[in-house]
């Protein structure tokens, strides 16, 4: 048996242990900085060893790694980083994170990448809840805010009932194909006519299940919440790596056993999409608060990911996972000026609070506006290729209503988008906000940065995307 | 075991598994009072799931089944565990777990 195929995940398992069991041994104050950096550091190791990692099935046919697996994992890490590296000038205010903070990502990110790994429902699940119960901890991990526990108090309800819920579904699924990989089951499919109805019901459990996780329309109503209530950088984990490994699962699942009947599912996920887009869009307008509006945003911006899944081709694959990665770069960037946002040491979170920024601290507005800019999809900067990807997609296979749909929210979604620009450089100032943390000016440059010249990296990104896609369909 | 097993057969066993799902979802939504009223139904959901497992990994004589069962009970504890704490994290801040009281963000 190959057992270095897990390798990246053992390390990241392996470290995260030690880096909780030295956490406690030192002195708590000072324990937050070391274990956030040793975790950055083992998910870069993890990410390095991910990119060299080599292709296979192991572990008794549960654990694959493929050219896609390898696209998610990096994202998923990338990710994780990103949010670390911000807790760590996040935790430099009154605010103090504990030092599990970063240990918990480190946990969160590891049951991502074993999720975009799974080639069985048991890795599937497992995955997903170790991701997932990391994430109920996080949000309330500021124990000290009652806006943290009530966040995290609803997204552990409503968390567990879809983490049921999949459960469920895959108990039926394993009962009516016989077995618990999705090899066979695709087998199971392909193979005689009529479908037993046990295994339709469990899949659609399981999709059920995956849309909460990317908080999809209509499984979306925690998103707004948990956004607001939790602490800053956490809002920014959540936005990256649980929604990439419930997209690598239902990617994984969808153009993989169940690509050959798409035209039986492509409705309900054109449905799904362009339900999140518009909502996304309207439902964001009339929002005062930052993270809350980041929330919807982040609902419409799933919608857009899911059109190329719609199209149910290779070339949307491309385009959601293109879409993903433009996402990941342009939200970190967003997140990392609302970390900056504090006044004497206390954090403020509306809309308004960023007026005069664009005199106050006009580096942290410029970042504010690329990545506004960005998400809007205006060209040449990285949200434009995700969307004309995905779009284009559609428009080849066929979904014209789903590209109006598209196109409609988009210019719903700008007028919001451009009043925080309208507010950040056009309002009078009310008081300048603190000096960010390195850290913090460190990530929103960096992004703010790559969403300018992503141009530069659509060659690489999208070859790696397409060669993933590839995998992914056969 | 397997005689007794093929006399009753699967359909009861999921009919349970069925009913007990059931209760769970109605238990969460229909529920307007108490947070750890919540927090039984969910474990009735998994449970119900786990029934389904083990009957099917009996019929279908396949063992992985079992094995995701045990693994299923093993996140039921550790996801009660961590819903405890959460709430009672939000019961020192908030002084209370009513079911209407969990709404300080809205919108």
């Amino acid at each position: 048996m190959n057992w270095t195929l897990a390798l990246p995940e053992i390390v990241l398992a392996v470290s995260g242990l030690v880096i909780l069991a030295a956490g406690v041994l030192m002195r708590k104050e000072e324990a937050f900085l070391p274990s956030a950096t040793l975790s950055v550091a083992a998910m870069i190791v993890s990410g390095f060893l991910v990119a060299t990692s080599s292709s296979g099935v192991g572990y008794g046919d549960v654990f694959v790694v493929d050219a896609f697996a390898r696209f998610i994992k990096l994202l998923v890490i990338a990710g994780g980083v990103a949010s670390i590296t911000l807790s760590i000038g996040y935790s430099d205010g009154k605010s103090a994170l504990p030092f599990e903070t970063p240990i918990l990502m480190l946990f969160s990110t590891l049951g991502a990448m074993i999720m975009a790994s799974s080639a069985n429902l048991m890795t599937l699940f497992v995955g997903l809840e170790l991701s997932s119960l990391s994430i109920y901890i996080l949000c309330a991990i500021e124990r000290d805010r009652v806006e943290a526990a009530e966040a995290g108090l609803k997204y552990f309800i409503l968390g567990s009932l879809a983490s049921g819920l999949l459960l469920y579904g895959a108990s039926l699924a394993y009962g009516f194909a016989g077995t618990m990989e999705f090899a066979p089951i695709a087998v199971e499919i392909n193979g005689a006519g009529a479908l037993p109805v046990g295994l339709v019901i469990g899949v659609v459990f399981i999709v059920v299940g995956l849309a909460f996780k990317l908080s999809a329309v209509p499984f979306h109503m925690w998103t707004p919440d948990v956004y607001q209530g939790s602490p800053t950088p956490v809002t920014a984990f959540m936005a990256g790596a649980p929604k990439f490994a419930a997209f690598a699962l239902i990617l994984r699942v969808m153009m993989g056993p169940f690509g050959a009947m798409s035209p039986r599912w492509q409705l309900l996920i054109e449905v799904i999409s362009a339900l999140s887009m518009l909502f996304g869009a309207l439902a964001a307008i009339p929002q005062r608060d930052i993270k809350r509006l980041m929330a919807y945003s982040s609902i419409g911006h799933m919608g857009y990911a899911m059109m190329g899944l719609a199209a149910a081709t290779p070339v949307g694959t491309r385009g959601t996972l293109v879409y993903l990665t433009t996402y990941l770069v342009m939200n970190v960037g967003v997140f990392g000026v609302i970390s900056a946002m504090r006044r004497r040491g206390r954090e403020v979170t509306t809309v308004a609070d960023l007026a005069g920024l664009g005199r106050t601290n006009p580096a942290m507005a410029m970042v504010m506006a690329i990545c506004m800019f960005s998400m809007i999809g205006v060209p040449p900067l990285a949200g434009f290729f995700g969307k004309f990807m995905v779009f284009g997609a559609a428009w080849n296979a066929g979904l014209y209503g789903l590209v109006a749909v598209g196109a409609l929210s988009a210019v719903i979604g700008a007028f919001y988008y451009l009043q925080v620009v309208k507010v950040v450089y056009f309002d009078a100032s009310v008081a300048p906000f603190d000096k960010p943390a390195p850290s913090i000016a460190f990530v929103s440059a960096a992004m703010g940065l790559a969403t300018v010249l992503f141009l530069l990296a659509l060659g690489p990104v999208s070859e790696a995307a397409g060669a993933a896609a590839k995998a992914l369909v056969g | 075991m397997n005689d007794a097993f093929a006399q009753i057969g699967l359909g009861p066993f999921l009919t349970v598994g069925a009913a007990l799902l059931v209760l769970g979802v109605f238990g969460i939504f229909l529920n307007r009072k108490n947070i750890i009223i919540i927090m039984m139904s969910m474990e009735l959901i998994l449970l119900a799931a786990n029934i389904n497992l083990v009957a099917f990994s009996a019929a279908l004589g396949d063992l992985s089944g079992q094995v995701l069962t045990v693994f299923v009970l093993t996140i039921a504890a550790a996801e009660a565990a961590i819903g405890l704490a959460i709430l009672t994290v939000y019961f020192r801040n908030r002084g209370s777990i009513q079911v209407e009281d969990v709404a300080l963000m809205k919108g």
